[in-house]
């Protein structure tokens, strides 16, 4: 094929990705998006094994039936619950490739028709790419230990924030000196592995120093920038090859990682710098602004029964706690038999519930939860007024009052308004306060019920006592 | 004004539209689907595998084309995974007949 033909191929393969991700805005075309995704990608790997027809193909296509069988395995094995998890870790290869490639492309430049000494834009190029590569990998590989819950084996992938002092400051040094030695990479007259490795090898430093202050519930924003991160790695390692589908490709998955980061942040009412300094939740003391004597109502799960079971609406608010107890099939089981009783059932999801953007989406879809009655914080928020009955599941800081108080820490943070509601009941495991470190004041509330336990156990109870 | 134009900046005119096409199609992502959105946009981004079978492409082998069957390995992991479990995901979003 000449040069024009696969650069053509290339654009239809572009083109193919664009269309994938317009299939996503409505669960109706989302899976003919996919099928382009999937025919772009065929058509973009068949063009390039084209090219090296006559090198190594075995040894391709080797590595290739290789990763293509653990990637399918993988993706047929996990669990629903553990779909942040696998999103890390896929961001964490994405990121040490793009390295890879950068180390072949100075190992042997004539391989990707480059001369030998390797032109100064293109060590610019992949500076860029590797840097980027390399915080995306170790980034990622921390945030797969936290979300994993792997903080008891080691202590870096705490869910907790790990920070020391002078953090900030070591950051910066090892950001400065990163940049110093890619300056020297790209003045280097020929190859230069020394300074090209020793930026490399500091970048897989910093992007563990990034992530570990970061606490478990800011993880929606860190796994969407590790998802942008990834896009600019390979938009990146696109600009090094001269191949313009790795820079479309790129930049349309580092625009998509930066629009949920933000939305993310948006959602939690906190400057995308406030999160990623991190530390958040780790400090005290803010917590007992609203001390005092406080009493809360607690029941049982025969008590929510009833209660649920005599209402003509209900919302259900699932959290994070919904995922850590797998209690989604529990709670379509709740709704089949409260629809049964003519209960009006609807869900309720804030944009960070869970540890990434869509979390609880997928949990209620793999439930067999129709997305119909599944709603935005924004479209169902005014109707909490007028609703009979709140289930809150495992969330707190999302459905916290105090976001509507002057002088909260979380003050001006989108909330559910739950309070509104007639009656609130709140599954929680015990009065523990949330992530933010913040008491909750829905919790002393007169019409709020408190019901002890794990998610998913209560949730049968009450299914049992409705019968 | 003669001469032809750099490589470097027909990439950057391609890298600062593609951004533009991106944000406005990321914008119309339901927020229903942001989880098989990060999904396959994992899966998207594994096309520098393409970078990799260059890599790897060279009848003889050195080091660089070890990386470069090292990187075709790790991008393929996350093509086949992206996609199937984003297919996955998509199923289960399927309209729920009314029983």
């Amino acid at each position: 094929m000449s040069a024009n033909v696969i650069a053509l191929c290339y654009l239809v393969a572009s083109v193919c990705f664009i269309l994938a991700l317009k299939g996503l805005s409505h669960p109706e075309t989302a899976r003919r998006g996919n099928a382009f995704g999937i025919a772009g990608m065929t058509l973009a790997v068949l063009t390039t094994l084209s090219v090296v027809l006559h090198g190594r193909i075995d040894l391709i296509l080797a590595a290739m039936l290789i990763g293509g069988a653990i990637g399918a395995v993988a993706a047929r094995r996990v669990q629903m619950t553990q779909m942040p998890e696998l999103v890390a870790a896929m961001h964490s290869l994405v990121g040490l490739a793009a390295v890879l490639i950068a180390v072949a492309v100075v190992d042997n430049p004539a391989a990707f028709g480059m001369s030998a000494s390797l032109p100064a834009g293109a060590r610019f190029e992949l500076f860029i790419g590797t840097f980027v590569g390399a915080l995306t990998f170790s980034g990622s590989v921390i945030a797969f230990g936290k979300l994993a819950g792997l903080g008891k084996q080691f202590r870096l992938f705490s869910s907790a924030p790990v920070t020391f002092p002078g953090q900030h400051m070591v950051n910066l040094v090892l950001a400065l000196a990163m940049l110093g030695f890619g300056v020297a990479f790209f003045m280097s007259p020929d190859k230069a592995w020394t300074p090209f490795l020793v930026m490399t090898a500091i970048a897989f430093v910093l992007g563990v120093l990034i992530i570990i202050p970061i606490g478990g519930a800011d993880m929606p924003v860190v796994i969407s920038m590790l998802n942008s991160y990834s896009g600019w790695a390979a938009a990146g390692i696109g600009f090094s090859l001269n191949n313009t589908m790795l820079i479309i490709a790129g930049s349309l998955v580092g625009s998509s990682g930066a629009i949920l980061s933000y939305i993310m942040c948006k959602a939690m009412n906190r400057s995308f710098f406030s999160v990623i300094l991190g530390g958040f939740g780790a400090e005290e003391g803010t917590a007992t602004a609203h001390a005092g004597e406080k009493t809360h109502r607690s029941g049982s799960a025969d008590d929510a029964a009833f209660l649920m079971g005599n209402a003509e609406s209900v919302i259900i608010v699932p959290g994070y706690g919904l995922a850590v107890a797998r209690a989604q099939h529990a709670v379509k089981e709740l709704a089949a038999k409260l629809t049964e009783k003519g209960v009006t059932v609807r869900y309720a999801i804030h944009p960070v519930a869970g540890r990434m953007p869509g979390h609880m989406n997928v949990l209620l879809a793999e439930a067999e939860v129709p997305y119909d009655q599944v709603l935005e914080m924004d479209e169902i928020n005014s109707d909490f007024g007028a609703t009979d009955v709140v289930l809150v599941l495992g969330a707190n800081d999302v459905v916290n009052p105090l976001a509507h108080e002057k002088g909260s820490p979380i003050y001006g943070m989108p909330i559910l308004d739950v309070a509104k509601a007639r009656t609130v009941l709140v599954n929680k495991r015990s009065m523990a306060s949330g992530y933010a470190g913040l008491d909750n004041p829905l919790f002393y509330m007169e019409r709020t019920m408190m019901v002890f336990g794990d998610a998913k156990k209560v949730v049968e109870d009450i299914v049992k006592a409705l019968d | 004004m003669t001469g032809t134009v750099d490589p470097t900046i027909i990439n950057l005119v391609v890298f600062v539209l593609a951004v533009f096409v991106g944000y406005h199609v990321i914008w119309n992502v339901t927020p229903a689907l942001h989880t098989p959105l990060m999904s396959v946009t994992n899966a998207i981004s594994s096309v520098i595998i393409v970078g990799a079978i260059l890599a790897a492409g060279p009848a003889e082998i050195d080091f660089g084309s070890v990386m470069g069957a090292v990187a075709v390995a790790l991008a393929a992991i996350n093509v086949a995974g992206g996609f199937l479990v984003t297919r996955r995901m998509l199923e289960m979003f399927k309209k729920k007949k009314q029983a």
